[in-house]
Order: structure tokens, then C-alpha cells, then sequence
């Protein structure tokens, strides 16, 4: 069993952010406006920016320090920007959000 | 799996170099950093502002502790690398091997010291790092003397830095004249002039015979028998490339370390940059060609193709009132002619030399602004037949046409800086638009110039307007973002005509064309739709920025800055206690003070800062609104109350003012100040609305600022009594969050709207009292402690889940 359960859905504001602290740092667990749930490093590349308190818009988020837009889904730096955040799976059954732990394993 | 790289030195080369590698391929390479220095990389060309004084190390510091945290490189700091075997492809440290896959030499140079008689006694110093400085700091007591070895760029910065702290200096230089390689012999006379007029003794043609001094330096002795007594002797006659770990290793190495046009030595696992190379039978000592190379290098290693090719640079000595230029060739020879321009009663000497119909080189002194315009014809190679007769006027009469507007810009030369938030140049950004980016925003996107503070939004508009030609059409008014076509003027208008009550109405009825806006424009419609309807709208809490999302100011390092409201700027000795006591209890690393009479607790982690606001609550104290588009503070002089010269009751009246204005949202932050006399201690006219009280009433002005802009407030009305004050205020600010745009700060608006227009609403009593109305009506929803509401769910501010528990077990 790799998936672990970390919170209700509802834990999560829409079009907001919190935060897993894990062993390799911490993870910003993501909510979309249309309920859709996204994990990611929460560590700007450019300058180690708070990903989790930055606006989400669609399934983009930007960072609060300098605004560099990610996409969510892959963690993508979008725009004339270059970079890359790790991206975890993760999935929403029965209100609750599942964050896959080998992931994490993996990335330490 | 990232390649391990090594980096020997830690100077301006290789930090700029580490800089370029992360940005363009983050992880790829695991670091270790080795510097002889026990520090990491500063700016070593500001070592002369820190022997005069006029800077600290800590400001020349390019890389800190933190940086090299946050980019994982592992610091060998104090720690001289012995040997390198290159078969092994280890590094010996002298506190252990590292293996490398990829090694940077960056060793820099050495400082050349004459095998003078006495050249070992202590208080013989070069001037090359961080110890040397200390030491003629320390050696620069007022009465002390000094002797500098050597009138070139490095010497001179010696002995100006030394005799600023009041040390008695002589330079000796060998040559005929100061500083032969960059001036000629009329430029360095007017140098000289200057330095000695700073009581800087100069001995041109003095060749050193000995140091003197029996356990410490006593004197130096001239060839020709002179002799200066001397506390410290600073030899300053050059550097040399260091090569020794690159000769032991077996590198090829001439004067330094070969390299080819991709820094790359002759060990194709081993890379070198900075003053220990030598490039095509070059060195290099000044620092665009070392920033140059660390691009090449950072690509090299990053698997991008890139090459080195140095260019010319211009000379510029950094000796506060020592104005100074050169650059390109300026000596006699057959076939070259001379453009000189002279004006002795200023001390200005200007002098150009042609060859054939190029300007080949330029020595300036004491006026050196065209310097850079120069310095592009001379780099340019440009036919100058036509302006010969005006040259040496520089750009202003360049032509002899009418000042064009974009003049100022066409003359600045690739390498100019605009953008100094973001270190970019004219050259980048015209590039980005030769590559096809013809909006402001494109530009933006990949150069990044402008969009940081944005004060060089013009210039940008300004270098695309020359390179596109008629192909650019500067938008007066652009777009909100880059979801919508509508300005802000327009949509804050649609917003109100149409009766859009929420973001997604905006974005709907106004035809976004992305899902959820973006960064940019969320907050100015949260803004927009809490002004205009304010008992209506429900502040969207995720469209706000993160400081206003969380109540406190972020920080680079994730933490938070702390401030509570300070009516006035009057507190009390059980508010003081509280602060204190909630500094300690979260162990806040440092409380300031700042510029709008409050305290500020910085470094609070976020998880602590609904204990803290409950702590303040209990105190009595609430949000100071230090991190809001919005009322932040009422600064206020002592007044009548206590002061011989108040006129009138200045602190009251500006708590007054805070306690009706505090809590209100606005386009931009809001400041104010109350003075109680035309003395103006509380500094009221650089503050966004300024009150100074005089004996027959108040003198209410507007449109103050001082930040990236400084302006002088203008008056709005003159009134008699402090409840006139009270509603003229209100009803501008109301006026100024009806219809100013998102950012905007009052004096821009009010550049925007006219100050007849504002003035004209406030001071008729009908629209005065509807405008009233209406802010007291908004301020009944929002004047209320967010610090109370939040500090009741504490939870909401943790981690959700926390699984570095789970991993242990």
C-alpha cells in the first residue's frame, strides 16, 4: 500500500494550496477552482519561492517571490521561463486526498 | 543523476559562472566549492569603496550563506586545494579528495611583489582580497603614513581609500606619469592635480631600492635616495595569473592557463575562466570579458554551444571625485590625428584620436558622461567624416539636429544597463526583439526587463520603438493582462455598468480568454469588485497576494514580518511589554523599527502567526495593515501636547484619522502624515495625504510620495477644524478607490485625473458627503481585525499532514 491518505479535500481551499511536510522537504498539495487536486515540490527552481501561497489560476500556479507560472499537471515553468518542479501522483477518492509515497521515496 | 562538479575559487568569475549554470540546468550538476579566502564570493571591484569607507564587506557580498544552500552546493571555504589528479579525476583538498566528472580552475591571480630588500617584513600588504583591505584599514588611523608601490587603477584606489580614512599617503610610481597604461601624460596631470589636492603625495619616476625596518616597515628608500617614512607599504604594481595547481597538473599553461573559445584547457575534463586564464595569447583583469566568459562556461557545462570572443574594454577609476575615462588605443603614432577639447577652469580634459575616419580611442577627464557613447563609435568602427567637426561635444550635438526624444536611448551602447532590478542590457533586449518579440510583454517574458519594479517600462518602449521602427506603436494604455483585451479604466467601468458582481462574471461577460485569470489580473478584480460593491461582494481571499492572503509580508526565506497597529505612532509601556514577550516567546530575529513610526517583528514562521496575532490580541493590539493595498500608516509629530511650537493637537487628530481610515482597501498602499506645525517633523508632504496645522486650521495636501518616485505633496484645500480634516480625507480616499487603477498610488492618479478634478469633488459639500457616505458604508464590512479572525483557526496555518513522522517509523 504506497498511497497515503493526508487530508479531506476540503482541507484544501479551491484555487488554494497547503502543505505536506515530508522527509525530502515539503510538498504543496494543490486544489483547481474545478476541484481538481495536484501535488508538487514547494520550492520555486528560480529562487526557492513558496509555490503553495502563490495564485492558482486554471491548472497554473504562480510563484509569490517573482511570479513564474507552472503548470501543475507537469510541473512545467511556462512562458519564456526555464524550469522544472517535481510532481508527485496523487488522487482524490471518497473526499479524501491520496498522495503516492513511493514518489516521494523515490525523489530522496 | 547530477555529474559532480568541482570549482576551485570562489571569486566574481566563478560565482557569475554558478549563476548562469543553475538558471540554465538546475540539478544537472552537484557542486563542490573550494575558496582559499574563509568566505564565499564578493564583489571583489567594491574592495575600494570598503578601505574608504564608503561601503561594508556585507554590502559586497554577491553570494551568501543561503544562496549556496538553497542551490546545494557543498562550501569548502578556507580550504586550499594541494593537488589535482587528473587521472583519478579527484581533487586533493587539504581536508580530503573530491572526485569530479567536470573541474573549474578559477584560481584568479596573484598580486606581483618586487624581491625588494625588506619586502617580507610584516606591514608589506598587496591589495588583492578581503585581508589586505583589513589590513589597511586598520593601518589607516588618522596621522598614519602610508606608501603605495605602484600609480596604476589599483594603487590609486589604495591610496585614495586610505587617505579618506585620514592616513598620510605617498604614491611612488615608476613611469613618467599616474596610470600610463589607460591616460595619457595631460590626463594624469589633472589626476595627479586632484589627488595631491586630496593631500596624496605623488612621486612619478621613482624607482624603489629597499624597504627599511628592522621587525616591522619603517621607511621605503628610493633609487634616487629619497626616503618616506611608512606605518605600511601597499605594493600595488600588477598581477600575474595564478597557475600553480594548473602547472602541477600538467595543464598547458603560458602566461595562464590556455583555453579554448569554450574556456575548456588542454584536459577536456578541466574548464578555467577568470584573471588565471589566457585566451588566444590574452588576459584578462577587468570584468565584463571575466562575466563574459562565466556565460560561456555555465553553456559549455549546461551542453549548450556557446564561444568566447573578448571585446574592448573601457577603463573607469572608482575614486569619488576622480571623474576618469578611457578605453580603446591612445598612443602616438604615425598616421593618427587628435580631436583635444580643454577647459582648465574646470579641470576638464577630453581628447579623441582618429585614425583615418575612425575614432580608435578616447581619454576623458573630469567630465566623463559621454564616455559610453564614445566608446560604442569606438567599438562600432564607425565612419565619422561627417560628425568629425562635433565629435568631441559627444551625443548632445551629434548632428547638430533638434533633441530628438529617443535620442538619449539610441546613444546608449549595447552593453548599457536598463533594467537594474534585473541586471538586463540594451543589447539583450534588442536581440529579443530582433528574435521576433514585438510586444512589451514578449520582451518581458524572455529578457525580464521591466518586470520587476517596472520603472524601466519606458526605456524598454523606448528600445523598441528604435529597433522596430514604425513597426512599434508604444500602447498608451495596454491591456489589463494578458487574459483580456479591456484596460483596467475600461473594465472598472463595465464592471459598474454592467453590474458584474464576481470574478467569474467579469471574466464571462468581459470574454476572458483563460479559465481562472492569471496573477495579474485577480487582484485587480477582487479589488474593483470590494470598492464597488462593498456589501454586496465577498472578498475572495484566493485572489489576493500572499501578503495579504496571510495579513503579514513574506520574506525571501518563506518567513513572515510582523506588524501591529500603533495609532499614531503612540504605544504604551504594556504594548511594549507584549511585544517584547512575543519576540522572545517566538524567538523573532529581529525587531525594527520602522520608517512609519511601528514596530516590525521579522522572521516569524507561518505556522506561528495565529499565536502571535492572539497574543497581540490579548494585548489589545491589531493588525497594522503592513503588508495592504490599503491604509498602512498615520505618522504624527508630538503636537501641542508637548511641543513649544505645536499649533495644534497633531498626534490626536492623526489617531483620529488612522481610527477612520484603518482597515479600508485600496488601490495601492496608502500613507499618511500629520504635522503639528510648518516645521513638519512627521514629514507629512512626501506621504500620500499630509496634514500640517497651522494656527488658523489645517493645510490638507495630496499626491506625496517617496519611493521609487519622490514627489512633494500639493495642496488640496485648507480647512478650520480637525472634523473638516476628517471628512476631506475620507471623501478623497473614497474618490481615489472609486476610479483609480489597480497599483496605481495616489500621486499617480492624481497625474492621471488632474488635482483640479479631485479638488472640485471634495470640496462640494453634496459630492463631499456622498463620498463620505459611501466610505463609511464600506468601512461598516471591512474595518475589522484579520488578525482575530485568523488567529481563531490556527490549523488552517500548519502543514496538513505531516509525514516526515511516517517515514521514521
Amino acid at each position: 500500500m504506497s498511497m497515503i491518505d493526508i487530508a479531506a479535500l476540503d482541507d484544501i481551499p479551491p484555487q488554494g494550496a497547503r502543505v505536506v511536510r515530508t522527509p525530502h522537504g515539503c510538498v504543496a498539495v494543490f486544489r483547481t477552482a474545478d476541484d481538481r487536486v495536484f501535488a508538487l515540490d514547494d520550492r520555486c527552481p528560480h529562487k526557492g519561492g513558496p509555490l503553495s501561497e502563490g495564485i492558482v489560476h486554471g491548472t497554473q500556479v504562480t510563484c509569490p517571490l517573482h511570479n513564474w507560472v507552472f503548470d501543475m499537471a507537469t510541473g512545467q515553468a511556462q512562458g519564456a521561463d526555464r524550469g522544472q518542479v517535481a510532481t508527485y501522483p496523487v488522487r482524490v477518492q471518497g473526499g479524501r486526498i491520496w498522495l503516492d509515497a513511493r514518489a516521494l521515496r523515490r525523489v530522496a | 543523476m547530477a555529474r559532480k562538479l568541482v570549482v576551485i575559487g570562489a571569486g566574481m568569475a566563478s560565482g557569475r559562472m554558478l549563476e548562469h549554470l543553475f538558471d540554465m540546468a538546475p540539478g544537472q550538476w552537484d557542486v563542490t566549492l573550494f575558496n582559499a579566502e574563509p568566505r564565499g564570493n564578493y564583489n571583489r571591484l567594491m574592495l575600494s569603496p570598503v578601505l574608504s569607507g564608503d561601503k561594508t564587506y556585507d554590502q559586497i557580498v554577491t553570494h551568501d550563506d543561503a544562496w549556496y544552500a538553497a542551490q546545494g552546493v557543498t562550501c569548502r571555504f578556507g580550504e586550499s586545494v594541494t593537488a589535482i589528479d587528473r587521472d583519478a579525476r579527484v581533487v586533493q583538498g587539504a581536508n580530503g579528495p573530491v572526485p569530479y566528472d567536470a573541474l573549474v580552475i578559477a584560481t584568479g591571480s596573484a598580486p606581483f611583489i618586487i624581491p625588494l630588500p625588506g619586502h617580507k617584513l610584516p606591514g608589506v600588504v598587496a591589495y588583492r582580497d578581503l585581508e589586505d583591505t583589513n589590513a589597511m584599514i586598520a593601518a589607516s588611523r588618522p596621522g598614519a603614513k602610508a606608501v603605495v608601490i605602484g600609480g596604476g587603477l589599483l594603487g590609486l584606489e589604495a591610496a585614495a581609500g586610505m587617505a579618506a580614512r585620514g592616513a598620510e599617503v605617498t604614491v611612488i610610481h615608476l613611469m613618467g606619469h599616474l596610470m600610463e597604461r589607460q591616460l595619457d601624460p595631460a590626463a594624469a596631470y589633472l589626476l595627479q592635480r586632484d589627488l595631491e589636492g586630496r593631500g596624496i603625495r605623488v612621486h612619478c619616476k621613482g624607482a624603489t631600492k629597499a624597504i627599511l625596518g628592522t621587525d616591522r616597515v619603517e621607511a621605503v628608500l628610493l633609487e634616487d635616495g629619497t626616503v618616506y617614512p611608512a606605518d605600511l607599504v601597499c605594493m600595488a604594481v600588477g598581477i600575474r595569473p595564478e597557475t600553480r595547481l594548473a602547472n602541477d597538473a600538467g595543464l598547458e599553461v603560458a602566461r595562464g592557463i590556455t583555453v579554448d573559445d569554450h574556456m575548456r584547457t588542454s584536459d577536456p575534463a578541466i574548464f578555467a575562466l577568470g584573471e588565471c586564464v589566457e585566451h588566444d595569447g590574452q588576459l584578462f583583469g577587468l570584468v565584463a570579458p571575466l562575466y563574459d566568459q562565466a556565460r560561456v562556461l555555465a553553456a559549455t557545462l549546461a551542453g549548450q554551444d556557446a564561444a568566447f570572443q573578448p571585446v574592448q574594454t573601457a577603463t573607469k577609476l572608482k575614486v569619488t571625485g576622480c571623474d576618469l575615462f578611457s578605453a580603446g588605443d591612445f598612443a602616438d603614432a604615425p598616421g593618427r590625428e587628435d580631436i583635444v577639447f580643454r577647459d582648465p577652469g574646470r579641470g576638464i580634459y577630453k581628447r579623441l584620436i582618429l585614425e583615418g575616419d575612425r575614432l580608435i580611442g578616447a581619454v576623458m577627464y573630469g567630465d566623463t558622461a559621454d564616455g559610453a557613447w564614445f566608446f560604442d563609435k569606438i567599438r562600432g568602427g564607425a565612419d565619422i567624416t561627417a560628425d568629425r567637426d562635433t565629435l568631441i561635444f559627444g551625443p548632445a550635438f551629434a548632428g547638430g539636429a533638434q533633441a530628438d526624444p529617443l535620442a538619449a536611448v539610441a546613444a546608449l551602447p549595447p552593453e548599457a544597463e536598463i533594467c537594474g532590478c534585473n541586471g538586463v542590457c540594451k543589447g539583450q533586449i534588442t536581440r529579443a526583439i530582433e528574435g521576433g518579440a514585438h510586444s512589451l510583454d514578449a520582451v518581458r517574458g524572455l529578457t525580464k526587463a521591466s518586470a520587476s519594479c517596472g520603472t524601466c517600462t519606458g526605456l524598454v518602449e523606448q528600445v523598441m520603438a528604435l529597433t522596430l521602427g514604425d513597426g512599434f506603436a508604444a500602447n498608451a494604455n495596454p491591456p489589463m493582462c494578458k487574459c483580456t483585451d479591456h484596460t483596467h479604466e475600461d473594465v472598472r467601468r463595465l464592471i459598474k455598468t454592467m453590474g458584474l458582481k464576481s470574478i467569474p462574471a467579469v471574466m464571462q461577460d468581459l470574454g476572458w480568454r483563460t479559465v481562472g485569470g492569471c496573477a495579474s489580473c485577480r487582484p485587480a478584480l477582487n479589488y474593483y469588485l470590494i470598492a464597488d460593491w462593498p456589501t454586496e461582494y465577498r472578498d475572495d481571499r484566493q485572489s489576493r497576494f500572499v501578503n495579504e492572503r496571510n495579513h503579514a509580508n513574506i520574506q525571501k526565506d518563506g518567513t513572515y514580518s510582523v506588524v501591529p497597529r500603533m495609532w499614531g505612532g503612540v504605544t504604551t509601556s504594556a504594548e511594549l511589554r507584549a511585544i517584547a514577550d512575543a519576540a522572545d516567546r517566538y524567538a523573532v530575529p529581529m525587531i525594527k523599527v520602522t520608517g512609519g513610526q511601528r514596530i516590525d517583528l521579522l522572521g516569524v514562521r507561518k505556522e506561528d502567526l495565529p499565536a502571535i496575532w492572539a497574543d497581540f490580541n490579548d494585548a489589545g493590539m491589531v493588525s497594522g495593515h503592513a503588508y495592504a493595498k490599503g491604509l498602512r500608516t498615520v505618522k504624527t509629530c508630538v503636537g501641542e501636547q508637548f511641543c513649544r511650537f505645536g499649533t495644534q493637537d497633531s498626534t490626536g487628530l492623526g489617531i483620529r484619522l488612522e481610527k477612520l481610515l484603518w482597515g479600508s482597501w485600496t488601490p495601492a498602499k496608502v500613507k499618511l502624515g500629520v504635522s503639528g506645525c510648518p516645521r513638519n517633523c512627521a514629514e507629512a508632504t512626501c506621504k500620500d495625504i499630509g496634514i500640517i496645522c497651522v494656527d488658523s486650521g489645517f493645510q490638507i495636501s495630496v499626491a506625496g510620495a517617496a519611493g521609487m518616485d519622490v514627489r512633494e505633496t500639493v495642496p488640496l484645500l485648507t480647512v478650520a477644524t480637525a472634523d473638516e480634516v476628517c471628512d476631506v480625507t475620507a471623501a478623497f480616499v473614497q474618490l481615489y478607490r472609486e476610479n483609480a487603477r489597480y497599483l496605481h498610488r495616489i500621486y499617480k492618479w492624481v497625474d492621471k485625473v488632474g488635482l483640479d478634478w479631485c479638488r472640485d469633488q471634495v470640496a462640494d459639500a453634496g459630492t463631499r458627503a456622498a463620498l463620505v457616505a459611501r466610505f463609511a458604508e464600506s468601512q461598516a464590512v471591512y474595518q475589522t481585525d484579520p488578525w482575530a479572525d485568523h488567529a481563531a483557526r490556527p490549523a488552517e496555518w500548519a502543514p496538513v499532514a505531516d509525514l516526515t513522522l511516517k517515514a521514521a517509523e
